[in-house]
């Protein structure tokens, strides 16, 4: 029979814990004061202009939106699957994707060119734009994760986890489409076009979310002085190997299909080979970094450890702004054709790949919402109860403890005879 | 009877308030509807209808390849050119009408074209807009309600040509027929505020002026305009027709 597992939280009293709140409320700060800075002077200060006009801002935007969902993996294995193991770690994972949201959205909504016209974009609807349909889906993620977090939590509405975490799930799914649907759906633009994005966002979101989760679980651990067993670890060791791959998968599906059709071959051959940045992103960040070396990592028998496990979660979450970076900006780049076949030139920058180097306060202001959610983090769980006590693979897994130990007993008594 | 008169005098009290009040209203709106009345020199649904679809025929054969009149016009009409203060931006400098050069590499062939918002019948960047703030009006003339942009550029990444430009900067001396605003998007009206007062666009008024004739405005569904003859009779072609959108800007020689 397995043990019941305890949650409380975190002291949060240490010196420690107050210095790192305390930076990651400077990096707010300084996000907050980039905002002024952009939004005072007009746009002009950053890189981006009237051919790039989604830069970095939105690259860690969309990053941490997708990461989101993704991050809602653990909880929804525990609900949904009624895998036991991840019964424990699931209110973090609900926690985090909340946090990830509300960080994406920060920085989202601080690049409007009109952030004050917030309450216009809550009040009036396009319902034919699938911008506007995220709205939805994303308020309505902080309403359902939220519900399903109390659920969770409470052991008064324990039975309704499965019906909440279910539609949890389906909700997150459908936000990751309509995410990748923001690029689907530009017709114009020969980088997007595809119907291949809202799922490809999909195994993005599963990959980027655990890769983000596991690092915070080890950092939280590690910080509250909480034991961490190496069981659940690399439980979802397994599991990112199957997304990293899958990450690929859709990757290569997505340009074999541009490359098969001679009217993308000019964007492909700019994203694949003649990109110069966005070229070495793609295949050195996204592809060597992000998946080819995380998962020779997690599939290595000698890196069956935690540090490597870190280091591999760390790449993975490289690798997925690199994909990111390419895909918003990189596909922005390649200019738009207005005759098909023919070279154009304009005062306007037709024809010509578009420059775009990012200035300080527009990854000051990305760098921001990834320290908005460690913040939300730091809070949450020192205010509510969102952390098992122990880890320990015992009390995870008593079952598979035992024969670890058994096995290892065994190994001993081997040896020694 | 003491009660009765006091209730006459409450009755008569409320009376002469209410009187009062009325009197009061009628002196603080009676100026404010009459000046509504006498600003209004047509009513608003007066100058759009579904029947009209307005559109433009270019013709690239007369467009000198370094003539600017319609840029020029459109820069003087509607105010977005670079201001005398300061040095030109072009990375962020709007642009609302741009000469585009066009070069066949197999033929060598060139030609060049004036391209601005090409107020399509299905336009993506209204499409594509959360708020409602990129419309499509009845007579097909594409907007952009500057009160309801949040600066969110979607319309911007939707745009197939390339025609709408993101304000980066404050704005000042601007036109009171053509209003901006930092951090909103803004292109191409085809000069409603002179349409609308049946005029003609201020580029194609610049053309013709200039005897290059260029440039042809008028009424698409209008089978007596002198533009729907001509579509009629001559090969014109849009901008990336194979999107369907069904631009209100055609042309001639491309």
């Amino acid at each position: 029979m397995k043990k019941q597992i305890a949650f409380s939280e975190i002291a949060g009293n240490s010196n420690g814990y107050w210095a790192l709140l305390l930076f990651f409320g400077a990096l707010i700060g300084a996000a907050l004061g980039a905002t002024w800075h952009m939004e005072h002077e007009g746009h002009w200060v950053t890189g981006m202009s009237n051919q790039i006009v989604w830069g970095v801002p939105h690259v860690f935007a969309v990053f941490l939106i997708v990461a989101a969902s993704g991050a809602l993996n653990v909880a929804s294995i525990s609900s949904v699957f009624e895998v036991q193991d991840y019964k424990a770690l699931a209110p973090l994972s609900a926690l985090l994707s909340l946090a990830l949201l509300t960080g994406g959205l920060a920085v989202l909504v601080l690049d409007l060119g009109r952030p004050d016209r917030l309450i216009v974009a809550m009040t009036s609807y396009n319902f034919k734009s699938i911008f506007a349909w995220n709205i939805y889906l994303y308020t309505g993620f902080f309403g359902v994760v939220g519900i399903y977090t109390w659920v969770m939590m409470d052991p008064r509405f324990v039975h309704f986890k499965k019906v909440a975490g279910s539609f949890a799930m389906m909700w997150r799914l459908l936000l990751t489409t309509g995410t990748g649907s923001i690029f689907g759906f530009l017709v114009a633009r020969q980088a997007y076009d595809a119907a291949i994005m809202a799922p490809m966002f999909i195994i993005m979101s599963f990959a980027y979310g655990l890769a983000i989760y596991l690092l915070v679980i080890m950092a939280v651990y590690n910080g509250a002085n909480r034991p961490l067993g190496d069981y659940v670890v690399c439980r979802m060791r397994n599991l990112l190997k199957v997304f990293v791959g899958a990450v690929l998968y859709f990757t290569l599906v997505q340009h074999l299909t541009n490359l098969y059709a001679t009217e993308h071959h000019g964007v492909e051959l700019f994203i694949l080979l003649e990109g110069g940045p966005y070229t070495v992103l793609f295949w050195v960040g996204h592809i060597f970094l992000g998946g080819l070396l995380p998962l020779a990592i997690l599939f290595h028998p000698m890196a069956r450890t935690r540090a490597w496990t870190a280091i591999a979660a760390s790449l993975i979450v490289l690798g997925g702004l690199c994909q990111v970076y390419v895909i918003i900006i990189g596909g922005q780049a390649y200019p738009l054709v207005l005759f098909p076949g023919m070279e154009v030139q304009s005062s306007f920058y037709d024809g010509e790949i578009y420059r775009y180097l990012n200035s300080l306060p527009e990854l000051v202001l990305g760098i921001g919402g990834f320290a908005l959610v460690a913040a939300i983090i730091m809070v949450a769980i020192k205010v509510l109860p969102f952390l098992p006590e122990s880890l320990e693979d015992r009390h995870v897994d008593p079952e598979h403890s035992a024969k670890k130990e058994a096995r290892e007993a065994g190994e001993k008594a081997g040896a020694s005879a | 009877m003491t009660s009765k008169k006091t209730g006459m005098d409450t009755d008569a009290a409320r009376r002469r308030f209410l009187g009062g009040a009325a009197a009061l209203t009628t002196l603080s709106l009676a100026p404010g509807v009459t000046l509504i009345a006498s600003a209004e020199a047509k009513e608003a649904h007066d100058a759009t209808s579904t029947k009209m679809r307005w559109g433009m025929l270019i013709d690239a054969r007369k467009c000198d390849s370094e003539c600017t009149l319609c840029v020029d016009a459109c820069r003087d009409e509607m105010g977005w050119g670079t201001p005398a203060d300061r040095k030109p931006r072009p990375k962020t400098d709007a642009q609302w009408i741009r000469k585009v050069h066009v070069t066949d590499p197999k033929t060598t062939h060139t030609f060049s074209l004036p391209v601005m918002c090409q107020h399509c019948e299905s336009p993506t960047c209204v499409d594509v807009c959360p708020t409602g703030a990129s419309f499509k009006r009845v007579d097909g003339v594409v907007l952009v309600d500057k009160h309801i942009c949040i600066g969110c550029r979607y319309c911007m990444m939707a745009c197939p040509y390339k025609a709408r430009s993101f304000v980066h900067e404050d704005i000042s001396n601007q036109k009171p027929h053509a209003p901006r605003g930092k951090g909103t998007v803004e292109a191409c009206t085809l000069c409603v505020h002179r349409v609308d007062r049946g005029g003609i666009p201020a580029c194609v008024e610049r053309c013709a002026t200039a005897g290059r004739k260029a440039m042809l405005f008028g009424d698409l569904n209008d089978p007596e305009s002198e533009i729907a003859k001509a579509v009629a009779e001559f090969a014109t072609k849009q901008i990336r027709a194979d999107l369907g959108l069904n631009p209100g800007i055609r042309y001639q020689g491309i």
